[in-house]
């Protein structure tokens, strides 16, 4: 069999392209599947697609401040961030937290992490996630209507809070 | 260990044995893990990504349970060597892509893969046979703890593990499952099943990961959700999964061989007959042809072949495998003819 798109070498590579649910067979050879995947990989990456997730909803005007946000570390702005669909470094998520948090929501339909922690945190996150484990009872002690306990552990964040201070608003 | 080494191991995903290995061919557990303030490979310029490297095989090399391990630079190695470590599902496809940087380490078992300055600055992924996906998460945290000892990682108390997606952030992880599903394909009811695990938030990619198609019945399964729900959680969520695919599967399988029994044993027959005699074969075919054999192996159809011969052809067959075999370039027509060389040689002893 030849190859569907120049005609002349020897089909190899087999395809099934899905467009407008219209299913069709592409059969190639070894150096138009190459230029194939990659035009595909322009027209559909998945950056596009992070990117229109990026978009707020239909109609809504998206802040200016949030295209020209820019993360002080890497210096990748949020613009970047939309072209490309990944971030600069680590920092950005502090960045751009106003604008991730929907992101976030939207993906993982959840913006508390609940899993695994590195053993080796500095001293202001493993008092943030001590918090955390707090308010992950506090949420517990509330669905079971189980009120003088969440009482307690609602006095037990506001503590914590208030010794990490400032540091953890960074 | 030497590259070449490999080509005389049997990967960990294709030994053909662990929990529901009729079904389930192998599990694997990966992590995306970055190193704090650093960054991430694609914004990063020649010296950073370097620093990165170094750093991180620094740390890797300080880990116990790494110590046997091999570190391969993706800048020293050709491009045929690069297509078949991921042909060995050692490394993802966008690894091979432009060296700049990247590393690969492997354990002698090959087990346990680490890229470096993939998508993240560490993917690291454990590997097993059958349907054991608590297993690699057990050996995965070893690694992972050893690691987070000796790097600093982005981390969060809110976000966890921070990735140059955001799709992975949270655990950072990615479970999988691949399963061979010819039963479901030939009953035609894999449509209804894939999409109902479309709706239940898992995604399904062919045999060599993202962007490819299913092809030889192969189908891999995995989480979406990484943030929120626990590693634990994730994990058992995808098992829950995994046990109504094989449940349907083996269903599938059985009402097969009473409705159309004859002819399901015609087909693996002849696929067998084709795969011993062909002088030409395309590796398509032979992925299809050898998946109906492994069908015809696991319902005993076919008694005089063992499964780890199969499995084994699945990957020697493959094209950076045959080249390697070989020890030269060839080309796609040279390596149909080797292949069914190949092929013959392994089918037709008795």
């Amino acid at each position: 069999m030849l190859c569907d798109i120049c005609k002349k070498s020897e089909a190899t590579v087999h395809l099934t392209e899905i467009v407008d649910e219209q299913m069709s067979e592409l059969h190639l050879c070894e150096n138009c599947a190459r230029q194939k995947s990659l035009a595909m990989e322009q027209q559909f990456g998945l950056n596009d697609l992070l990117a229109g997730m990026a978009d707020f909803g239909k109609g809504e005007k998206e802040p200016e401040t949030s295209i020209s946000a820019k993360c002080p570390n890497c210096g990748l702005t949020y613009a970047d961030f939309k072209k490309i669909g990944r971030l600069g470094c680590g920092q950005c998520y502090n960045a751009f937290s106003k604008y991730l948090v929907p992101l976030l929501k939207r993906i993982h339909g959840s913006i508390q992490h609940t899993g695994k922690s590195p053993l080796k945190v500095n001293k202001v996150l493993k008092k943030e996630i001590d918090i955390q484990a707090l308010r992950n009872r506090l949420q517990k002690a509330i669905a079971q209507e189980a009120f003088e306990e969440a009482a307690k552990l609602r006095d037990q964040i506001k503590e914590a809070e208030k010794k990490i201070g400032k540091d953890a608003a960074e | 260990m030497q590259l070449n080494d490999l080509l005389n191991h049997t990967s960990e995903w294709l030994r053909g044995t662990g929990p529901n290995s009729d079904i389930v061919i192998s599990s694997r557990i990966r992590l995306a893990r970055n190193l704090d303030k650093a960054r991430f490979p694609h914004w990063a310029n020649r010296a950073q990504g370097e620093a990165t490297l170094n750093a991180t095989r620094e740390g890797i090399s300080r880990v116990d349970y790494l110590k046997r391990t091999t570190f391969f630079n993706l800048s020293e190695i050709d491009s045929v060597d690069k297509q078949f470590l991921v042909e060995r599902h050692l490394m993802s496809l966008e690894h091979a892509q432009k060296a700049d940087n990247k590393a690969l380490v492997v354990d002698d078992e090959e087990i346990v893969s680490i890229m470096i300055n993939e998508e993240d600055h560490i993917r690291m992924q454990v590997m097993q046979s059958g349907f054991n996906l608590f297993e690699a998460w057990n050996i995965i945290k070893v690694i992972d703890d050893g690691l987070a000892k000796e790097l600093n990682f982005a981390f969060r108390a809110n976000w966890g593990y921070l990735t140059a997606c955001p799709t992975n952030a949270g655990t950072g992880m990615r479970g999988s499952v691949m399963l061979h599903l010819p039963g479901l394909v030939m009953s035609r009811s894999i449509d209804r099943v894939m999409a109902a695990i479309a709706k239940l938030s898992f995604t399904t990619r062919g045999l060599y990961g993202e962007g490819t198609q299913a092809t030889g019945n192969f189908f891999q399964i995995s989480n979406q959700v990484s943030l929120g729900p626990s590693e634990d959680e994730i994990i058992e969520s995808i098992n829950g999964l995994i046990r109504q695919i094989i449940e349907q599967e083996k269903q599938a399988r059985e009402n097969l061989m009473l409705k159309n029994g004859p002819l399901l044993e015609d087909r693996i027959n002849r696929s067998l007959g084709i795969l011993r005699s062909a002088r030409i074969i395309s590796s398509q075919e032979t992925i299809e042809l050898l998946s109906m054999v492994r069908l015809g192996s696991d319902l005993g159809m076919i008694k005089d072949i063992d499964r780890r011969a199969i499995n084994e052809l699945f990957i020697t067959t493959q094209p950076a495998h045959l080249q390697k075999i070989e020890n030269k370039k060839l080309s796609s027509d040279e390596r149909d003819l080797k292949r069914a060389e190949l092929i013959r040689e392994k089918l037709n002893i008795h």
